[in-house]
C-alpha cells in the first residue's frame, strides 16, 4: 500500500460499481451451486444411510477426510485433470459442504421422537410416506440450520476460487493483494461477508416460515 | 356416530422369541404359546409386569412385530396374510407417548388415517370436527392449533379421536393414559368406558396398572413373566378366583376392596330411613318415626337435605334447613362402592344418602352393608 493512499477510495468504487455487481452475481452463482449440488449429494446418501444405519460412519469418514484437506491443495491437486476450470472450483466447495449437510441431515431424520414414528407406522404410513409428510418435516429446522452454516462458509470459501480464475469477489481481493491496492480488497472482504450474513438472514426467514409449529410454547 | 361394529380378535398359539442380541437392544418382552380369544365389542385388557410381553402381543395384531409362530386373526382372517398398510389402517391404534405429529394442526392429525384411505378433503374435515365433538373438544377453538399449545390430558383426547377417525373395528391401545396424573387419567378413564359403551369397538388395553385393568376390562389377561398368560377372566373373577400365586400377588391383598370397586351403589342392599319435609311439625314426625330420633330432611324437591335428631328439638317446632346437619355424604347410584367406602370412612358416619339422577331421595347406604360385601365375594355378580 502506497503510503498517504487512503483505506478506501470511493471514485474507485463509484467507477466499478457495474463491475462490483457482475462479482457478486458470479460470488452467489459459485456458492449456490457449491451447496445445491452438495445439499443433493448428502441428501440422497441420507435417505440410504435412514434405511441402512451401518453406512453413516464409513460415509462421515470420508465427507470427514474430504473436508480437512486445505482448499488451496485440493485445486493443485485437481488442476491437472480438470484445468483451471469451474468444475475444478465446484468440486472443491462442494466437498467442504458434505460433511456438514449430511450431519445435519442424518441429525434432523434421528431427531424424530421415536413415538411419533411408532405411531405413524402404526396408523399405516408406508416407508415412503413416513419419510417425505413426518421425519423430514420434523427434521426440517436442524436441516435448514445445516445449510446455514454451509452456506455461510462456502461463501467465504469461495473467494478463494478466484485464484483458479473463477471471479467472484475473490477477484477484487486477488487485485488488491497483487497491486497493493487496499480499497478492492476491502470491497471484496466486507462484501463477502455482508454476502454471507445476508444469505443467513433469508434462511432463517424460510425456516421460520416453513416451520410455524417449532415456535409455540405450551399455552 | 355409525361404527361398524367390533370385531374378534383370536391368538392362536402365538410366541415371540428374541434372540440375545435383540435382548440387549432393550426390545420388548418375549411371549410365550398366548391364547386368547376376544369377543366382538369388548375390552380385552392386557396386564402384567414390566417384560411380560403384553405391548408385544399388542403390536403383533397390526403387524408392528411378528410372530415367531402362532397366528393372530381379526374376523377370523390371518393378519400375517394382509398388507401392513392396509391392515393398520383398518385398525386403531393410540400409544402412551401419543405421538402427536407436532407439525400438523390437531384437524390434520386427526385427518391422518381418513386422508391415507383418500377420502375426500372435505369429507376428512368434517369427521375431524365431528370427532373433537365426539371426545369433548371444542373444534373451533382446538382444530387449528398444534399439539404443543394443548393440555396433556386434551393431546391424549386427540389421540383417541385419530384412532377412531376411520371407525375401525378395533383398536389397540398401549398405556393410553399412562402419561397424564391421576386425576386426569380417572376423566379419561371415564369418557373412554363412556365412548365404548356408544361405539361397541373391540379394544385391546395394555397397561400395568391392575386398577386400571379391573375398572377398563370387560375381560382381563393376566401375563406374568416370560410372557405365559397366567388367567383370562373378567375382572370380579380374577379378584375372587386367582388362578396362581402369581395372580393373587399381582392382584394385591386389598382385592378385597378392589372387588368393590366393581360394584356400583345401586347394586348393594339399601336401608330405608324415617323421612321427613321441611315445615312439618317435629311432634307430627316424632310419633310417626319409631324408636330412633335421627329422621332424614327432604326439601319441596325431595332432595336430602341432612339428617336431622328430634330429641334436641321441641315438639311444636317446624322442621326447616338450618335443623338439618349435611355432614352425611350424598351418592348417586353411580357410584362405585369403593369410593362409597372411602367416601363414609372420610366422613366418619355410618351411612350415606343414595340419590336418583334428579337428586331425588333413594335409600340408605350403611357402612354394615359394604363390609357385608367385603366378606362375602360369592355374593357378587361378575361385571
Amino acid at each position: 500500500m502506497t503510503p498517504g493512499e487512503p483505506l478506501i477510495r470511493w471514485d474507485w468504487v463509484q467507477s466499478h460499481l457495474p463491475d462490483i455487481a457482475q462479482r457478486i452475481g458470479e460470488h452467489l452463482l459459485l456458492a449456490g451451486i457449491a451447496v445445491g449440488v452438495g445439499f443433493a449429494l448428502s441428501f440422497v446418501a441420507s435417505l440410504f444411510i435412514a434405511r441402512r444405519p451401518w453406512l453413516y460412519p464409513p460415509v462421515s469418514w470420508v465427507f470427514g477426510v474430504l473436508y480437512t484437506i486445505p482448499s488451496l491443495a485440493l485445486f493443485s491437486l485437481l488442476i491437472p485433470f480438470t484445468g483451471l476450470s469451474i468444475l475444478t472450483a465446484e468440486i472443491g466447495l462442494v466437498s467442504y459442504t458434505l460433511l456438514i449437510l449430511i450431519r445435519n441431515i442424518v441429525g434432523g431424520l434421528r431427531g424424530v421422537p421415536a413415538e411419533v414414528r411408532d405411531a405413524a407406522l402404526g396408523m399405516g404410513y408406508t416407508q415412503r410416506q413416513l419419510l417425505f409428510r413426518v421425519e423430514l418435516p420434523l427434521a426440517l429446522a436442524v436441516i435448514v440450520a445445516g445449510i446455514r452454516v454451509a452456506a455461510v462458509t462456502t461463501i467465504g470459501l469461495t473467494t478463494v476460487t478466484a485464484l483458479i480464475g473463477q471471479g467472484g469477489l475473490g477477484f477484487f481481493i486477488l487485485e488488491g493483494i497483487l497491486f497493493f491496492f487496499s480499497t478492492p480488497l476491502i470491497v471484496g472482504a466486507v462484501l463477502s461477508v455482508v454476502l454471507a450474513i445476508l444469505v443467513d438472514g433469508a434462511l432463517v426467514a424460510v425456516e421460520r416460515r416453513a416451520t410455524p409449529w417449532a415456535r409455540l410454547g405450551r399455552s | 356416530m355409525t361404527s361398524a361394529g367390533g370385531a374378534t380378535v383370536e391368538f392362536r398359539h402365538v410366541s415371540k422369541r428374541y434372540g440375545a442380541r435383540e435382548r440387549r437392544g432393550g426390545v420388548p418382552g418375549a411371549v410365550n404359546d398366548l391364547s386368547l380369544l376376544i369377543p366382538a365389542g369388548e375390552i380385552c385388557v392386557l396386564v402384567g409386569p414390566s417384560g411380560c410381553g403384553k405391548t408385544t402381543s399388542l403390536k403383533m395384531v397390526n403387524r408392528l412385530i411378528e410372530p415367531s409362530s402362532g397366528q393372530v386373526l381379526v374376523d377370523d382372517v390371518d393378519v400375517a396374510t394382509i398388507e401392513p398398510t392396509v391392515l393398520r389402517r383398518r385398525i386403531g391404534y393410540v400409544i402412551q407417548q401419543i405421538g402427536l405429529f407436532p407439525h400438523q394442526t390437531i384437524a390434520v392429525n386427526v385427518g391422518t388415517v381418513p386422508r391415507l384411505l383418500g377420502w375426500p378433503a372435505a369429507k376428512v374435515r368434517a369427521r375431524s370436527d365431528e370427532l373433537l365433538t365426539l371426545i369433548g373438544l371444542d373444534p373451533e377453538r382446538v382444530r387449528d392449533r398444534y399439539p404443543a399449545q394443548l393440555s396433556g390430558g386434551e393431546r391424549q383426547r386427540v389421540g383417541v379421536a385419530r384412532a377412531l377417525a376411520a371407525e375401525p373395528p378395533l383398536m389397540l391401545m398401549d398405556e393410553p393414559f399412562g402419561a397424564v396424573d391421576p386425576i386426569v387419567r380417572e376423566r379419561l378413564q371415564d369418557e373412554f368406558l363412556r365412548l365404548h359403551r356408544r361405539l361397541r369397538t373391540t379394544v385391546i388395553f395394555v397397561t400395568h396398572d391392575i386398577d386400571e385393568a379391573i375398572k377398563m376390562g370387560d375381560r382381563v389377561a393376566v401375563l406374568q413373566e416370560g410372557g405365559t398368560l397366567a388367567q383370562f377372566a373378567p375382572p370380579a373373577e380374577l379378584l375372587t378366583a386367582p388362578a396362581n400365586d402369581f395372580v393373587a400377588r399381582f392382584v394385591g391383598a386389598d382385592r378385597g376392596l378392589k372387588r368393590l370397586s366393581l360394584v356400583r351403589v345401586s347394586e348393594a342392599a339399601l336401608t330405608h330411613a324415617a323421612t321427613a319435609r321441611m315445615g312439618e311439625r317435629v311432634g307430627e314426625v316424632r310419633a310417626r318415626a319409631a324408636a330412633d330420633p335421627h329422621v332424614l330432611l327432604l326439601d319441596e324437591r325431595g332432595a336430602p337435605a341432612g339428617w336431622v335428631n328430634l330429641e334436641r328439638l321441641r315438639p311444636d317446632e317446624r322442621l326447616a334447613a338450618r335443623h338439618a346437619d349435611p355432614s352425611s355424604p350424598i351418592f348417586d347410584q353411580e357410584t362405585r362402592l369403593r369410593d362409597a367406602l372411602s367416601l363414609l370412612l372420610a366422613s366418619a358416619v355410618q351411612g350415606g344418602v343414595v340419590v336418583d339422577d334428579a337428586g331425588g331421595y333413594v335409600g340408605v347406604l350403611g357402612l354394615d352393608a359394604v363390609t357385608e360385601m367385603l366378606r362375602a365375594p360369592d355374593t357378587l355378580a361378575p361385571a
